[in-house]
């Protein structure tokens, strides 16, 4: 009986805690509202697509293309990214370049977007320090899974 | 004849301007919900609506949903039985929504000498005819759980009518002291007597007199409402509920049911226990204190403060009810009927019983 009665005061207390978290967030959000500054924001979330929250400089984003200073993408073909690709979802194509000492150079060069994990191994994998994923784009939603298929063109930026 | 025609036409106005009521408070009743939870819970809460730019703290968000839910494809399984599947929804509506005709919104309208009374039909079983309309209710979710033909659905709707069993009798016997304090079950004579006073300063509504009653029918009238802490018919992290095979404004009739038994609760409880429109110490020619002053106003102010004082109690329970649906997680199955049968009846037969004895003292 007494232990019955000490769970009813419990059920009782944890209505006033979220009492209170209402009635202090509504007095705040009311303040806010009504055009009085406080130093305590009530119930103040990050709106996001106005207020966005700093990237960390080693977070891994979208992946762009490294380019020569000639504007053509520092890549040499060797595969070694799509060796270490753990959800296989980069292909390159090889092409001959005429400079002997770049030698090869990716004709294509594409990233299915929508299979990728984003572990950062191709980053790791690069002698060439061709391919980054420092963009710090990470709003990568399209309406068709073909949109997500990144080729050079959209890869080098 | 024209004098028919008028009472017609005043019938019809009353209807029209209940129903307006009852559906314009569902829609902003969603609203109060995604904000106060958000409240509760340190967010901001629904505030992208928005109509040229204009936001307006979230007040569009219920038309941006209910656009959303009329659009939505309609779809109905091809294994359910269709005729019932469809006819569910609109079960569980009809009930809830035709409870509004027995609420007394306010006392009596003067209009040149015509009298008006600020409630649609002033049964002399109003409260037995809302109790039973409620209870009907539960029929729209067992017919939907077995409608749908879906397992889940099937199992929701059993809970639902489980559900029923274990509350429906602690309601009903909650409510058997105040009649006999009050006795008349025509809730606008109910709300006229809560009007005297007691003790010659303490207005006389139910929360004073029956305060044992008011926990219990507080209880099993959320329990009535079929959301947490008794969502048990729901059940949405376990089973997905009796409206599993449900999409579009089908499943929408459902959930503005949801709301409206809420509002419907909520203006029981008023009209029982808070006075209804009563203004403490309000009479029909201005306010008479009981330390001696008074303060006299003209009849429309006085219908005008009786309508916002019903109005203002119905806001703060449905408020309650929320924080409650926002704080306490869900009874298990067991739990709601031991609640139920071995709490709640026996609270209610103390309460008949110490009502009984105090009434012959």
């Amino acid at each position: 009986m007494i232990k019955a009665l000490r769970y009813f005061i419990e059920i009782i207390r944890g209505s006033f805690i979220t009492g209170r978290h209402f009635a202090s967030n509504f007095f705040f959000r009311c303040l806010k509202v009504l055009g009085i500054k406080t130093k305590r924001k009530g119930a103040e979330t990050i709106q996001y697509p106005e207020q966005r929250k700093e990237i960390a400089s080693r977070h891994r984003s979208l992946h762009r293309l490294m380019t020569r200073p000639d504007g053509k993408p520092r890549c040499v073909a060797c595969m070694l990214c799509v060796t270490v690709c753990p959800s296989e979802c980069i292909y390159v194509e090889a092409a001959e370049d005429p400079d002997p000492e770049i030698q090869k150079y990716p004709a294509k060069f594409i990233i299915d977007l929508s299979r990728c994990c984003f572990c950062g191994f191709c980053v790791e994998a690069c002698p060439e320090d061709a391919i980054r994923m420092d963009t710090g784009n990470v709003e990568l939603a399209e309406y068709s899974q073909d949109d997500m298929i990144y080729d050079l063109d959209k890869l080098i930026r | 004849m024209t004098e028919t025609l008028y009472e017609t036409l005043i019938i019809f106005i009353k209807i029209v301007c209940a129903l307006v009521w009852l559906l314009a408070c569902t829609l902003y009743l969603t609203w109060l919900e995604r904000k106060e939870s958000a409240l509760i819970q340190d967010r901001v809460g629904a505030n992208r609506a928005s109509i040229f730019g204009i936001r307006i703290i979230g007040l569009f968000q219920p038309f941006a949903d209910a656009i959303k839910m009329i659009f939505k494809e309609d779809f109905v399984p091809s294994f359910s039985r269709k005729f019932l599947h469809t006819m569910a929804p609109f079960i569980s509506f009809f009930f809830v929504a035709i409870t509004i005709t027995a609420i007394p919104f306010g006392d009596t309208l003067r209009i040149g000498n015509r009298t008006i009374h600020l409630q649609i039909l002033d049964f002399n079983v109003g409260l037995l005819f809302i109790l039973a309309m409620l209870s009907l209710g539960i029929y729209g979710i067992i017919i939907s759980g077995w409608a749908s033909n879906n397992k889940y659905a099937l199992i929701g709707g059993m809970r639902g009518a489980a559900q029923v069993i274990s509350y429906e009798v602690a309601l009903g016997l909650s409510l058997i002291g105040l009649i006999m304090v009050y006795p008349s079950l025509r809730l606008s004579s109910i709300v006229l007597y809560q009007g005297e006073l007691l003790f010659g300063f303490l207005p006389k509504w139910g929360i004073f007199l029956q305060p044992l009653g008011f926990v219990v029918f507080l209880l099993a009238a959320l329990a009535e409402t079929k959301r947490a802490p008794f969502d048990l018919p729901e059940g949405e992290s376990e089973i997905i509920g009796f409206f599993t095979e449900y999409s579009g404004l089908k499943w929408g009739l459902f959930m503005m049911v949801d709301f409206m038994e809420v509002i419907i609760v909520s203006t029981l409880l008023t009209t029982l226990f808070f006075g209804g429109w009563q203004v403490p110490w309000l009479a029909s020619d201005g306010f008479h204190f009981p330390w001696g002053g008074e303060l006299l106003l003209s009849h429309v102010v006085v219908v005008l403060l009786q309508v916002a004082a019903f109005n203002i109690k119905v806001f703060f329970f449905c408020w309650l009810q929320i924080l409650i649906r926002w704080t306490y997680p869900r009874f298990r199955y067991d739990q709601l009927m031991d609640f139920g049968w071995k709490l709640l009846v026996p609270l209610s037969l103390v309460n008949i019983i110490g009502t009984g004895i105090i009434m012959t003292l």
